[in-house]
Formats: structure tokens, C-alpha cells, sequence
């Protein structure tokens, strides 16, 4: 029977008069297919000389040769050293203590060399500060390789020799040394003794030198607020160790708030220990990283902050102040004082407000406080810049007071919220010389772009925090015509020393006082004994080009007062924050951290504007799921004061305090860069008056934004086994079979312990090596800096944009994150506990539906996970030529060149940490990253297979790691220590939240770890029995 | 068989040289009476020479110092110093230095201010020697007359081998003439019995071919043979693509395995030295062929001249020294100031042995903690003239490898533990490679 339905081809169909709908029905195609233009004309194609057959017999013999060429493998050359190094052994990796100071991170840290090519970034475990690497540190090694770098120094976009530069700017120098106008330094901040110096020398000489730092991400207020209060332009030092409570208004201080380095004592003090542990409460408005670890997270605008943190001093301080904050707010900062006054030096209180006020109340409060984790006498100099000098400059520039203008480390075109007065200004400046390793928006208005050295070709030094100095020694020789910014410095003053010289002399007559100058660059790290701290201080202090007018101290009260009366600019309060992965910028050309998730949003490739559901409903912003699972969000249009950022995509944040947005700097950076990289807006220009809060409007923009997010599924569903979760209280009181239950399954109608039963015979795993990995989820602050070490240690690509949005991201090792639906987790579990039927109040099917959606102020988990090296894997038992299969030191091997690509195991695989590579990501110019061209694949590490296209890889246990270790042992005849096995990850994790070892050892911290009550296997009802296993994360929220 | 003729070579020519050393050092005593009040033996002196000396001067040639040959005559014609002054340099040529000779200053500067060794424990009498030894000129001709003397005697093995081929052609040969004659007498009393041949050869009919065809079962069995050999063929040819045993590509420097490490015996690890410890065994860099080849500047080869098969290829004296030319070319060495120009030219050497990326192989695992010698996987490489892949290098060849061979864990505390466990566990008294986990795939594939 024929039917009636009509079945529409396209909407267009609708409208009967459309023209589509007639062509449609003529037609298949609504436009016509240009088969003309190949097939049309007949004389052309009759007349050629290939015909069919023809085509056929090439196709033939080109398949029938190419097969026969096959047979024959390539001539392979070998070159060896004409006189080989002696340091350098082929196939045996050198490392050395270095310091990376870019003026964004600062950190001592080793670097890994294979035949003289730096190709990884390690921990230096000997600094005391700032030993650790983070993610843009750990993926710094790349942009050493860069393809896009400067090759050479450039003058109005030609090339030209380094002696066109030095004599013209010996000429300038000389003939500004007396004529009044001014010669300008404008640099990142170098927290280096040498530099300071040099410059001081430089100065000398020249005379009318004015040397501005800039940080692009100012810290001003916090150094004013300091200078003020203590004399010195430096910024306090928090040891969150020492903390037992910890109250944050707004400072993200496990990422980048003043310079960062904080995390690892943080997640010393965050591990119960006989039964204590830290409090941490975050009052903030962006979900931060630091926000996501706290105990008690209370989002708040960043005025309602400034109103928080004047009660606070005013409670602790027992008098009283006025400004209203919501009620739970009030709640809160009852229970903060009630906190810290159990033990008031035990407390600590930081802020990340760029508010001079109130910077000046925490110190105070700290001071009051007595607080142990709070240091005044040795503070760190890791942002020295200074607003005031900034604006003076750009002034005279603009005033034509400025004779010559020398930049380094710093991109103001780019950062700066008033570029376009910076640029008036440089058209009035008879020469300017930007020292920049990239092509940049600035050395696009300069005169000359001086190529200038990767950290890994200089020498340098610095002195992170008083007493305690680092030294960076070039890993590899320059790799272009380029020129590390303190020599230049060095032939401008006529001098023909090299700045290692120059370094070693600052270092032999001020800072080591006798001790070993080898030994100091073999150590990277030199601390001055606490005795000799004094007297040595005063000689070689950094200091940013201060007023020199003594700045008048602050008085507490009226900042109190001020801070009290704080009032909302009227719209929404914007707060701008830099992300993990990409910090103020100045790496954007870095494959590795772009496609690097935000710890929060998973997004890669991109920022955003965060806003809370609430405002989202109100201004009708919305994020959904494509049909490719992709996410989806609509654009906003900012405006703030005069400037409009239009086109910024929106995130609806849980979390977000309503009434406030958020919205990361860094990216949008478009000169010079490969197209792939210009991804994000650029959030500089809404940075006004380097505050990083702003007053601001939005509004909804036409269009949707696709996201390239790697998580789209925010929450844990009621799953309370996949992330374990306790209180302290219950931790401190309760048998652990409570807290952490082991997972019943049914055996012969018996509830048994999942661990019991199992389908397969188990190997006998006691003898040899056994590894196992432990994830302290109490430890793991979620920041990533694992993920970039796995990246560059197992050569893993990077695959784009587009292809993280279809889900095929290849990283091994993925920190995933999870909000709760409810307040907390445990409500989320008790909630899918009393499901009840499918329908009603208590239904599954509404229930669940309910519990995709976090809550609006959530809490957070953060949960590494990779291969877990499953003793019974799933994996292994499909694959149908025994690709994968299971090692008797415990390691789940892949190997590839025995895959086919069935991808059964990637299906099989309950933790989904196997990635198949869809694409061939090397030698392909499809993949525009790295690993296409000679520079780029400089980075990969010679002792991990690049794989191809068609199979699946995954995380090894950095197997080339323990292989290594144990030769190493086998050679020298030795047994193993503890702590000698490690991988790329545990190496990385400066927290201590990764553990590796050998669990057959039975003295080894892992064996000690595998015996805590907190330990538990991720999935463990499946009976796979990993190889990984986890730490019950215990949350500090008793209320006092 | 040739080892044994090589030795007799040597004593040969040993004796050879003996007689003709004492006929020459008549004459040298006689010349030597003019010259200087004592006199020494330059057989002697030749050895004490080669010993101490030879590093670092040649007779007729600058090295790191300058040529010897009638250094004394030259030294007291053009310096006017005696023999008691070379006595006193040679024992002590810094102190002579320092204690301001003007004639030991120049030298030491002339020679880029590297000094001589000091050799206190050579007595007068020795120095004596090694004079005597520098005022004669070397008796070389002589060896080349003895060594085309052994070249002809070598000959005979190869024409025995022809006798013998040829021997064997002609009994072929007689064994075809007999048969042919013996069928032939066989067919003439067939025909005197009175047998018709043609016609029995009629009555059979059907030809053997035609009959193969008719019988369809043979047809498919012979097809299926065909067919299962040919596959066995076809299979056995495709598992040899890529594997390149006996891959003996040609050099840009002719590099004889043969004189290094058998003729010279110099150990595999002295140039490849990064393979104790690295998973490279390390083509060695030019540095180090300068070690010797800073003195070694000409191939000396066989004293009684290249061999016959050596001559067929080509590898004459000269051959090989235009090959140590090359090397300097490549290094840079400037043979006539005995320095280094700095002009340098690396070079592309030939890969022999080609793993595959996907493979992990570490030499140090192998060489210093199993102590396994080079050969086992690269063959008599002190034999191979032209170096070529010993082994397969399949991954059949390697297991194989690690089923068989024991793990060394003597004397290795790391084993300690591990061998006691697994050897109980498996009964055995020594574990081998693959008992050890040798043979998972995770070992060499990551």
C-alpha cells in the first residue's frame, strides 16, 4: 500500500516558492556539479595521449615497481663525529642543572640532552624553592624548537648582520649619552644578580638610562603593598606546609599567583599525617585550580571579596566594619575565625586581589597572626614589575623624550592594555630594538627585531628568593644567528667578556664567598647559609627601577575601611586569570600547551569567557553537545569601558560566583604565528590599568563557538567507588572498611569481596620486579605538569583542534575532573542510593537526568588516570594477534609494530586510556605541530618508537625508563634502590601525589603505600586488578 | 691451511732479514768506526727502536718528532753535538729543556712544544744501538725478492684444485663414453636375438606425457605438488625481503676489518668503545683512528708483500695507504706539518646493520653484562675484509638466541635475588634469557 508520508529533503522544502525546492526536484544536487570541467570537453579529452588503457598499464607497472622497490630496503648513512665530544656518549643521555627565568616562570630544573639535543625538562630536587617544573616549563623544551623562531636579527622586516645593529646602537648610545633624551630599558623581570648589575654598569656609562620592568601579569599591587609595609619591592613568601589553615580571597596559588612554586608544600600539608591534615576555604569568583582543591570553596565577586577579607581582619582584630556580604559568606568567615583562632600562627591567610588594600591586610593579618607559613625576612623577587614607571615611560615616549628604546623579554604591543599609546609612543623613539626569540606584534613596530636566544642557549642567573640563587648554563649551542640580550648589553658597553664571565665574576666577588664555582653550575642551585644571608643580601638584591621617593606606608584601618566600602562598578565583574597551560603568553606557538586541557574546563586550543548558569539563563547564553559530541557555546560580546571584545565563546562554569565572569589572558596572539596556534581572544585589551578585575557589560553575540573540550561529561553520577571520598572526621574515627569498602559481587548467592573471586589463574608476581604506581588523590592538585612530562618523554602528538573536538586526542595520561551534582559527592551517592522505581520524586530516570548537571557551586575532583596495567587486562584477552600482553614485571606492553588496528582492546578497556592514531601525525603536513618538520623532531626522544597510523598506543609505565634503570644496575653489578625506578609522571609530580616503584620491595615507600587503609583500585568490582591504584581523597570540611 | 703457511712466511722471512742484517752491519761497522768512537747493534737497535721510539719518529719521515735517520751525523755535521748530547737528551730531554740547551729549546718549539718522553732506563749501549740502527739504511729489497718467492710456492694449492676439477671432468667424461658404449652393445645383440625394437616402441602407443594427461588423478596430485612447492618457495623468498644478511656495502674509505682486528688483533671495543655502556655501539668517530694513525701513516701490510688474492682485488700497500690518506683528508691532518688544518670533512659511512625503529636493542646489555663477544652476532668480523651482516637479525634468530644461552649472573649482585627465585621455581641450575623475561614483548618493542 503506497503511503501518504512525505519525507523533506531540507527545511527549504517548507516554502513551496523556494527556487530550491524546483531545482530539488529536477535534480539531486541543489548546485550544479562541475563534471564540465573535467569531462566536457570531448576533443581535449579524446585528443589526449593516456587513454584508458594507458592509465591501467601505469597504474600496473607503477604498482608492480613500487612493490619491487619494496623488497630492497633504503642505504642508510652514518655520520659520526669527526672528534667526538668527550661528555658525549651516542645513546647515553647527559643532563644538566639549569634556571628558567623568562619573566613568567622561574624555576631550577634539569635538562635532559640526547647527543647534545635538550629534549626533556626535569625536576631539580636539590633547589629548595621552585625546584619544581610545571606544565609551561615542562613544555618550554619545545619552543627551543620552534620552526616559526627568529633565525637572525631582522631591521624594518629585512634581514641583516648583528654589526649593522651594534654599530648603529653604539652610534645612538653614544651621541643620547649627553643630549638630555633618554635611554630606555624596558624588560621582563630577570630577579638575576649579573643582570642587575650589567645594567646598574650600563647605566654608569651611559648615564641617562631609565630601566623599566613589565610583567605582563603585574603583580604591582602585592609589591607596593609589600614595599610599603617592609621596605623592599619583593613579594612575601607563603609555606603552606607550616599552614594548618589556609584562607585564599581569590588567589590561585596553586597556578601562577605571584610567580607561582607553591603547590608542592601546599600538597605536603594536604596528606593526612596521625590524623591531621590542612583546612583549606577559597572565597573567589572563577573556579580556579586552587578553588577546586579547597575544602570549603565559597564564590564570591571580587567586591563581595574585598568586603570578606575587611571582616575577616575586622573579626580576628575585634573591631567591626560595614559592606554587606551574602549570608553563607557570613557563615563562612565565622567558621574561618573560629579556625584560625584554634591555633592562630598555624593559619595563613593570601589574597590574589590587585588591590594595594588588600594586599596591605593580609600581610597585616599574617603579621597578627603570627604566622608560621607566612616570609617576610626572605622574600621572592619573582615579579619586579612597576605600573607607575611603566606609564611614566610610555609617556615620555610619547612626548618624544625618549631616544632609544631597548626591549627584552617582554611584548607590551601584545600585553599591554594601551597599545596603541605604546605605539604612538615607539613611532617617536629615534631607535628601538626589541630582543624577542619570535616574530610578535612588537618587533613588528620596533626597528629591529634582535633575534635573541631560548633560555636552553644562555647563561643567566637568578635569585628566586633571598639567599636562594640559580644558575642557567646553555644546553645546546645557539641554533640560529641569535643573541642572548645581557651580551649584547656587554658589546654596547665595549666589552669583549662573555656574560659567563661576567656571571662568574658577580658570583665569585658577591654570592659564593669561596665556595666551588663548578660545583655551583653543576648544582644550578646555590643557597646562602642563613649566617652569611645579611651582610651578602644588601650587595646584590634586585630591585625593579622603584620611585625613588620612600613610598608612604598604608594604614591598615582606612584600608580596611576602603576594602569595606568596596562597590561594584555597576554589570558584571570580570576577573582575568591566567590558565596552567598557557600563563601570560608568551608560548602561545607551543603545540604542546595548546593542546594541553585546562585542569578545569578541559577545553584545549582555546579560551573563553566563564559565567555562572544563572547569568547564562539570563542572558540567554547557552553550551551544548553537537551531533559529533563535540561541545558547542554561544559568543559574547564584552565591552569594557570603551574597548569591545566581540566573538569571545562562552563556558557556563559551575562554580562562577553570579554576578561575576572570568576570562583567561594569553591567548589570541596572531603575528607571527602559525595559523593552527592563533586560537582564543586576546583578553589584554580589557586589562585596564593592569587590574585584573574589571567592571564590565555583556552581552549575547550571534553564533555558535566550537569548543575542543576532552571531557564532556562534568559529573560522577552518584559512582562515589570511581573517586573515593571521606572526611576527616570520618577518616580519623571510622574503621576503613567504612570509608573505603571494598566492592561485594555475588558468589553462589554469597555477598563476597570482589577481590576474591576472579575468572583467570593469577601469575605468580613475588619474584623479580613488580611496579605499581600510586595517585595520592589528597596530593594531586590537578596541575597537569604529568601531562606535558608524559607528552615529551613518550613522544606523543599532538593531533589539533579539530581533532581533539572528534575525541581523538592522543595523550596517555589525563587528569580527569569532576564536579558534583549535589553540594557534595556524598549527597550525589546517597541521592542515587534512594532511587526508587523509575518515575516520581525519587525515580531514576528523572534522578539521573538531574545528576548530569553540576551543582552550582560544586565540589571538585581531580583524578589522574593512564594505563592502570591491569594484571587481569581485558585489553589483552581480545586483541587477536597478541599485540598487547602482560610482562612479569607487571607492565601491560604494547607493541606496535604487531598491531592491526581492530581497536578491540580500546573498546574493551574500562578505563578508556587506549588511543588509536587515526591519523599518521609525523611527516605529515596535514599535522602542522612538530613532528613534520627536522627542528621540531629535534624533541623526540630517541628511545620511545614514534608510531603510525592504524595503531593503538598507550601508557607504557615509562618502560624505557625502568629498562634503563635496571641495565644501569645490571652493569654496575648493584641492586636497586629505591626510588631509583621512576616515570615520566611520578618524576614530574613535584606534589608527591605520583608514586613508582617496585612493590616486590618490601621496604619501598610504594610497598608501604600499597598498605595504606586509603589505598584502592579504580573499577575494582571488575576484577582487573591494576597495577595502579589510588588514595582515598579525604576533604577537611568539619566545621569548626 | 693458509694460518700455517703465513707462520712459515714468518720465520722465513725472520731468517731471511737475519742474514741479511749481519751481511750489512759488516759494513755498517765499518762506516761506523769513521763515524763515532763506539758502536752499537742495529738488530738490536730495530727492536729497542720499534719499542720505544716508533710512536712518535720514523726514519725517513717528520712525525711528532723529527726523522731519525742519521740523526747522529746530522746533528754533529750541522749542530756540532756529539753523542754524549744525545745521550743526555734522550734520558732527559725535559731537564735538558730546562736547564736552557739552546739547541733542545728549538727542537721542543719547532715540534709544537710537545715534549719527548724522558727514557732513563736506556742505558749508553742501548742508545748505542738504536744509533747504529738509525745510520743504516733499511734492507727492504731483499723482502720483496722472499716474499715473490712465498707468492709463487702459494700458487700450488690453487693449481691442485684445477687438477682436481679437471681430474674429475675427464672421469665423467669416460663414464658417459662407457655407457654410451655399453647401450650400444646391448642393442647389437638385441638385434642379433632377433628383437624388433621399432616395434615394440610402437605397441607401447600412447606417449608418457599423453597418459600423465589422461590420468586426472596424477594431473591433480602433481598440481597440488606444484602448487604447495611452489607456495613453500614463494614463501621462503618473501621471508628473505629486508633481511640483508651478508649486506657488504662499498665504503667511502675502504676499511678492512681483517687488518684492524685480526692482523693487528686490536680489540672491538678499543673503537666501539660506547658499546660497554651504551645501547649504540657507536661508529667511531675520526679521533680515534688519529689515536694510531697519527704514526701509522702507510700500510706496511704482509712484510713479503700483498697475497695473490689480495693483488686480484686491488688491496695493494698502496691501496691501503691511499685509504689512511683518505682518513687524513676527512680528519683534516696535514701530513707535512703534522697538525690539524681544522678543515674537516665527516664521513657517510655505509649502515650495515639496520634494525628497525620499532626495535630496542642495547649493545652494553649484551657485551658488559652478558659478556658476549662481538663475534657471536657479527661473525669473524677479524676475518672480513669487507664487512658485512653476520646474522639475519629476524626476530626468530634472536629469540632463538634467548632460549639457549644462559644469563650470566655470576659475580652480578643484581641476580643475586632473581636467580636464586626463578631457578627454584623453575628447577633448574641456570636460567636462561628467556626464562629471565627475555622473551616478552615489551622488552625490545616500546
Amino acid at each position: 500500500m503506497a503511503s501518504n508520508k512525505k519525507y523533506w529533503k531540507s527545511e527549504a522544502e517548507l516554502n513551496p516558492n523556494d527556487s530550491i525546492v524546483e531545482a530539488l526536484g529536477q535534480k539531486e544536487f541543489v548546485e550544479e556539479i562541475p563534471v564540465d570541467e573535467f569531462l566536457g570537453n570531448k576533443d581535449s579529452l579524446s585528443s589526449s595521449n593516456t587513454n584508458r588503457r594507458d592509465f591501467l598499464k601505469y597504474v600496473g607497472f607503477s604498482t608492480a615497481a613500487a612493490s619491487l622497490a619494496a623488497c630492497e630496503g633504503p642505504v642508510r648513512k652514518s655520520i659520526p663525529y669527526v672528534v667526538q665530544p668527550e661528555s658525549i656518549i651516542p645513546g647515553v643521555a647527559n643532563y644538566y642543572a639549569t634556571t628558567i627565568a623568562d619573566g613568567y616562570d622561574f624555576a631550577s630544573i634539569l635538562v635532559k640532552t640526547r647527543e647534545g639535543r635538550p629534549i626533556k625538562i626535569e625536576n631539580n630536587v636539590d633547589a629548595k624553592v621552585h625546584g619544581g617544573a610545571n606544565a609551561r616549563v615542562q613544555g618550554s623544551v619545545l619552543s627551543l624548537y620552534d620552526s616559526t623562531r627568529l633565525q637572525g636579527p631582522i631591521k624594518n622586516g629585512e634581514p641583516v648582520e648583528w654589526s649593522v645593529l651594534d654599530t648603529e646602537m653604539k652610534a645612538k648610545l653614544n651621541t643620547l649619552k649627553d643630549s638630555g633624551k633618554q635611554i630606555a630599558l624596558l624588560t621582563q623581570t630577570y630577579a638575576s644578580p649579573s643582570t642587575s648589575k650589567l645594567i646598574a654598569e650600563f647605566k654608569e656609562m651611559y648615564g641617562t638610562v631609565n630601566h623599566v620592568v613589565y610583567d605582563a601579569i603585574s603583580e604591582d599591587a602585592a609589591l607596593s603593598a609589600f614595599e610599603a609595609r617592609y621596605g623592599e619591592r619583593a613579594l612575601a613568601d607563603y609555606n603552606f606546609e607550616q599552614a594548618e589553615v589556609i584562607v585564599s580571597f581569590g588567589a590561585d596559588f596553586l597556578a601562577d599567583w605571584q610567580g607561582g612554586g607553591y603547590d608542592s608544600g601546599y600538597s605536603k600539608g594536604r596528606v593526612p599525617k596521625e590524623g591531621k591534615m590542612s583546612k583549606h576555604i577559597q572565597f573567589e569568583a572563577n573556579m580556579s585550580l586552587t578553588g577546586a582543591n579547597a575544602d570549603k570553596r565559597v564564590p564570591l565577586t571580587p567586591m563581595q571579596q574585598k568586603i570578606a577579607l575587611a571582616q575577616l581582619y575586622a573579626r580576628l582584630n575585634g573591631s567591626s566594619t560595614s559592606g554587606e556580604i551574602p549570608e553563607y559568606a557570613q557563615r563562612a568567615i565565622e567558621g574561618v575565625v573560629a579556625d584560625i583562632n584554634k591555633g592562630k600562627s598555624a593559619a595563613v591567610v593570601v589574597t590574589g586581589l590587585q588591590d594595594v588594600n588588600a594586599q596591605a591586610v593580609v600581610l597585616a593579618i599574617n603579621e597578627m597572626l603570627g604566622s608560621k607559613a607566612f616570609d617576610v625576612k626572605a622574600p621572592k623577587y619573582v615579579r619586579q614589575g612597576n605600573i607607575n614607571s611603566l606609564n611614566t615611560l610610555i609617556t615620555d615616549m610619547k612626548a618624544g623624550r625618549v631616544g632609544a628604546l631597548i626591549m627584552d623579554g617582554v611584548n607590551p604591543m601584545y600585553t599591554l592594555p594601551n597599545a596603541s599609546d605604546f605605539a604612538e609612543g615607539i613611532g617617536k623613539v629615534d631607535l628601538s630594538v626589541a630582543f624577542s626569540t619570535n616574530w610578535n606584534e612588537t618587533t613588528e613596530v620596533t626597528d629591529y627585531a634582535a633575534a635573541a636566544n631560548h633560555y636552553l642557549e644562555s647563561w643567566g642567573d637568578t635569585q628566586i628568593k633571598k639567599g636562594h640563587f640559580g644558575l642557567a648554563q646553555p644546553t645546546i649551542k645557539e641554533l640560529f644567528d641569535t643573541r642572548q640580550f645581557q651580551k649584547a648589553l656587554l658589546l654596547w658597553m665595549d666589552s669583549d667578556k662573555s656574560y659567563y664571565d661576567y656571571i662568574k665574576e658577580t658570583w665569585n666577588s658577591q654570592i659564593l664567598a669561596g665556595a666551588d664555582w663548578n660545583k655551583a653550575v653543576h648544582d644550578g642551585v646555590y643557597q646562602i647559609s642563613s649566617t652569611t644571608e645579611g651582610e651578602l643580601a644588601g650587595t646584590v638584591v634586585p630591585k625593579g627601577d622603584i620611585d625613588k621617593e620612600a613610598t608612604p606606608a598604608i594604614d591598615i584601618a582606612s584600608a580596611v575601611k576602603k576594602l569595606s566600602n568596596a562597590v561594584s562598578g555597576g554589570g558584571m565583574e570580570l576577573s582575568l586569570y591566567s590558565k596552567v597551560g598557557m600563563g601570560d603568553g608568551r608560548q602561545a606557538g607551543n603545540p604542546w600547551l595548546q593542546e594541553f586541557p585546562d585542569p578545569i574546563s578541559r577545553i584545549t586550543w582555546d579560551n573563553y569567557v566563564t559565567v555562572s548558569k544563572v547569568d547564562a539563563d539570563n542572558l540567554g547564553f547557552i553550551n551544548e553537545h553537537a551531533a559529533n559530541g563535540g561541545l558547542d557555546g554561544s559568543y559574547a560580546k564584552l565591552t569594557v569601558g570603551g574597548v569591545i571584545l566581540d566573538g569571545v565563546p562562552v563556558l557556563i562554569q559551575p562554580g562562577q560566583a553570579p554576578g561575576s565572569i572570568g576570562m583567561a589572558l594569553g591567548y589570541g596572539r596572531q603575528v607571527g604565528m602559525k595559523s593552527e596556534m592563533q586560537t582564543g581572544v586576546n583578553a589584554y585589551p580589557l586589562y585596564q590599568g593592569f587590574n585584573n578585575i574589571q567592571s564590565v557589560t555583556i552581552e549575547k553575540s550571534t553564533g555558535m563557538h566550537e569548543f575542543a573540550c576532552m571531557q564532556l561529561h562534568n559529573t560522577l553520577m552518584g559512582r562515589g567507588d570511581i573517586i573515593k571520598e571521606t572526611t576527616l572526621e570520618i577518616f580519623n574515627t571510622k574503621d576503613h572498611a567504612e570509608w573505603n569498602k571494598v566492592p561485594v559481587v555475588s558468589l553462589n548467592h554469597q555477598e563476597v569481596p570482589a577481590t576474591t573471586v576472579d575468572l583467570w589463574d593469577s601469575f605468580d608476581r613475588s619474584i623479580g620486579h613488580h611496579f605499581n604506581m600510586s595517585i595520592d588523590l589528597n596530593a594531586c592538585t590537578g596541575c597537569g605538569a604529568c601531562v606535558v612530562a608524559c607528552s615529551a618523554e613518550n613522544n606523543v602528538p599532538v593531533v589539533g583542534k579539530q581533532e581533539v573536538r572528534r575525541s581523538r586526542d592522543m595523550h596517555w595520561l589525563r587528569i580527569d575532573r569532576y564536579y558534583s551534582s549535589e553540594d557534595t559527592f556524598e549527597a550525589d551517592n546517597i541521592k542515587k542510593d534512594e532511587f526508587d522505581g523509575l518515575s516520581g520524586d525519587k525515580g531514576s530516570l528523572g534522578g539521573f537526568g538531574e545528576l548530569e548537571d553540576p551543582a552550582t557551586n560544586p565540589q571538585v575532583a581531580f583524578q589522574p588516570i593512564m594505563c592502570q596495567h591491569c594484571n587481569h587486562a581485558p585489553c589483552e584477552t581480545v586483541c587477536p594477534v597478541a599485540a598487547t600482553s602482560h610482562g612479569r614485571q607487571g607492565q601491560n606492553q604494547m607493541a606496535y609494530n604487531r598491531c592491526v588496528g581492530t581497536r578491540y582492546c580500546a573498546n574493551n578497556c574500562p578505563y578508556k586510556v587506549r588511543r588509536f592514531n587515526w591519523f599518521l601525525y609525523n611527516n605529515n603536513d596535514e599535522f602542522d605541530f612538530h613532528m613534520n618538520n627536522d627542528l621540531g623532531k629535534m624533541v623526540i626522544n630517541p628511545d620511545v618508537t614514534v608510531r603510525s597510523r592504524g595503531v593503538i598506543e598507550k601508557c607504557s609505565m615509562c618502560i624505557q625508563k625502568t629498562q634503563k634503570t635496571i641495565l644501569d644496575a645490571k652493569r654496575d653489578g648493584r641492586v636497586i634502590k629505591d626510588g631509583e625506578f621512576q616515570t615520566a609522571c611520578s618524576m614530574a609530580c613535584n606534589n608527591g601525589a605520583i608514586v613508582f616503584g617496585d612493590v616486590n620491595d618490601e621496604k619501598s615507600e610504594i610497598a608501604e603505600l600499597k598498605e595504606s587503609d586509603r589505598m584502592y583500585h579504580l573499577l575494582e568490582h571488575v576484577g582487573t586488578k591494576p597495577n595502579v591504584f589510588y588514595h582515598v581523597k579525604v576533604r577537611n570540611n568539619n566545621e569548626a | 691451511m693458509k694460518k700455517v703457511t703465513y707462520r712459515d712466511q714468518i720465520s722465513r722471512v725472520l731468517g731471511i732479514s737475519l742474514v741479511v742484517f749481519l751481511l750489512f752491519s759488516i759494513s755498517i761497522f765499518a762506516q761506523d768506526e769513521a763515524v763515532a768512537s763506539s758502536s752499537g747493534d742495529p738488530a738490536k737497535g730495530k727492536t729497542l727502536f720499534n719499542q720505544n721510539c716508533a710512536a712518535c719518529h720514523a726514519l725517513n719521515r717528520k712525525m711528532t718528532g723529527p726523522a731519525l735517520a742519521n740523526v747522529e751525523s746530522r746533528l754533529s755535521e750541522d749542530e756540532g753535538l756529539d753523542r754524549e748530547w744525545l745521550y743526555a737528551w734522550i734520558k732527559n730531554s725535559p731537564g735538558m729543556i730546562k736547564s736552557g740547551d739552546a739547541y733542545a729549546i728549538k727542537v721542543f718549539n719547532e715540534y709544537n712544544q710537545a715534549p719527548m718522553t724522558a727514557f732513563p732506563t736506556l742505558s749508553n749501549a742501548d742508545i748505542d744501538d738504536i744509533l747504529a740502527y738509525t745510520a743504516a739504511p733499511p734492507p727492504a729489497p731483499v723482502v720483496a725478492d722472499a716474499a715473490a718467492a712465498e707468492a709463487v710456492e702459494g700458487d700450488s694449492s690453487g693449481i691442485t684444485n684445477e687438477l682436481i676439477l679437471g681430474a674429475l671432468v675427464i672421469v665423467f667424461g669416460l663414464l658417459i663414453m662407457m655407457l654410451i658404449l655399453v647401450q650400444r652393445t646391448l642393442k647389437r645383440i638385441a638385434i642379433a636375438n632377433g628383437l624388433d625394437l621399432e616395434k615394440t616402441k610402437a605397441e607401447k602407443g600412447v606417449p608418457l606425457w599423453k597418459a600423465f594427461a589422461q590420468n586426472q588423478f596424477l594431473v591433480l596430485v602433481s598440481a597440488i605438488f606444484l602448487l604447495l612447492a611452489g607456495a613453500y618457495f614463494a614463501y621462503g623468498w618473501m621471508m628473505q625481503i629486508g633481511i640483508d644478511q651478508g649486506y657488504a656495502p662499498i665504503q667511502p674509505i675502504h676499511y678492512s676489518h681483517k687488518i684492524h682486528a685480526g692482523d693487528n688483533k686490536i680489540d672491538c671495543k678499543y673503537c666501539h668503545s660506547s658499546a660497554r655502556v651504551s645501547k649504540h655501539s657507536g661508529i667511531p668517530s675520526l679521533n680515534v683512528c688519529m689515536n694510531c694513525h697519527k704514526s701509522i701513516y702507510e700500510y706496511k701490510g704482509n712484510p713479503e708483500g700483498p697475497s695473490k688474492e689480495d693483488l686480484a682485488n686491488g688491496y695493494t700497500n698502496e691501496f691501503y695507504t691511499g685509504e689512511i690518506k683518505k682518513l687524513y683528508k676527512a680528519v683534516g691532518w696535514d701530513e707535512e706539518n703534522q697538525s690539524y688544518t681544522g678543515e674537516s670533512q665527516p664521513v657517510e659511512w655505509v649502515r650495515i646493520h639496520n634494525l628497525p625503529d620499532l626495535v630496542y636493542f642495547n649493545h652494553s646489555q649484551h657485551v658488559t653484562v652478558a659478556g658476549i663477544e662481538c663475534q657471536t652476532c657479527h661473525g669473524p668480523v677479524e676475518e672480513m675484509e669487507i664487512m658485512s651482516q653476520f646474522s639475519p637479525l629476524t626476530m626468530g634468530w634472536c629469540i632463538n638466541c634467548h632460549r639457549d644461552t644462559n644469563v650470566k649472573v655470576e659475580d652480578n649482585e643484581y641476580y643475586t635475588k632473581i636467580h636464586e627465585e626463578l631457578s627454584k621455581k623453575y628447577g633448574v641450575e641456570n636460567l636462561t634469557a628467556a626464562q629471565m623475561g627475555g622473551l616478552e614483548c615489551g622488552k625490545c618493542h616500546y
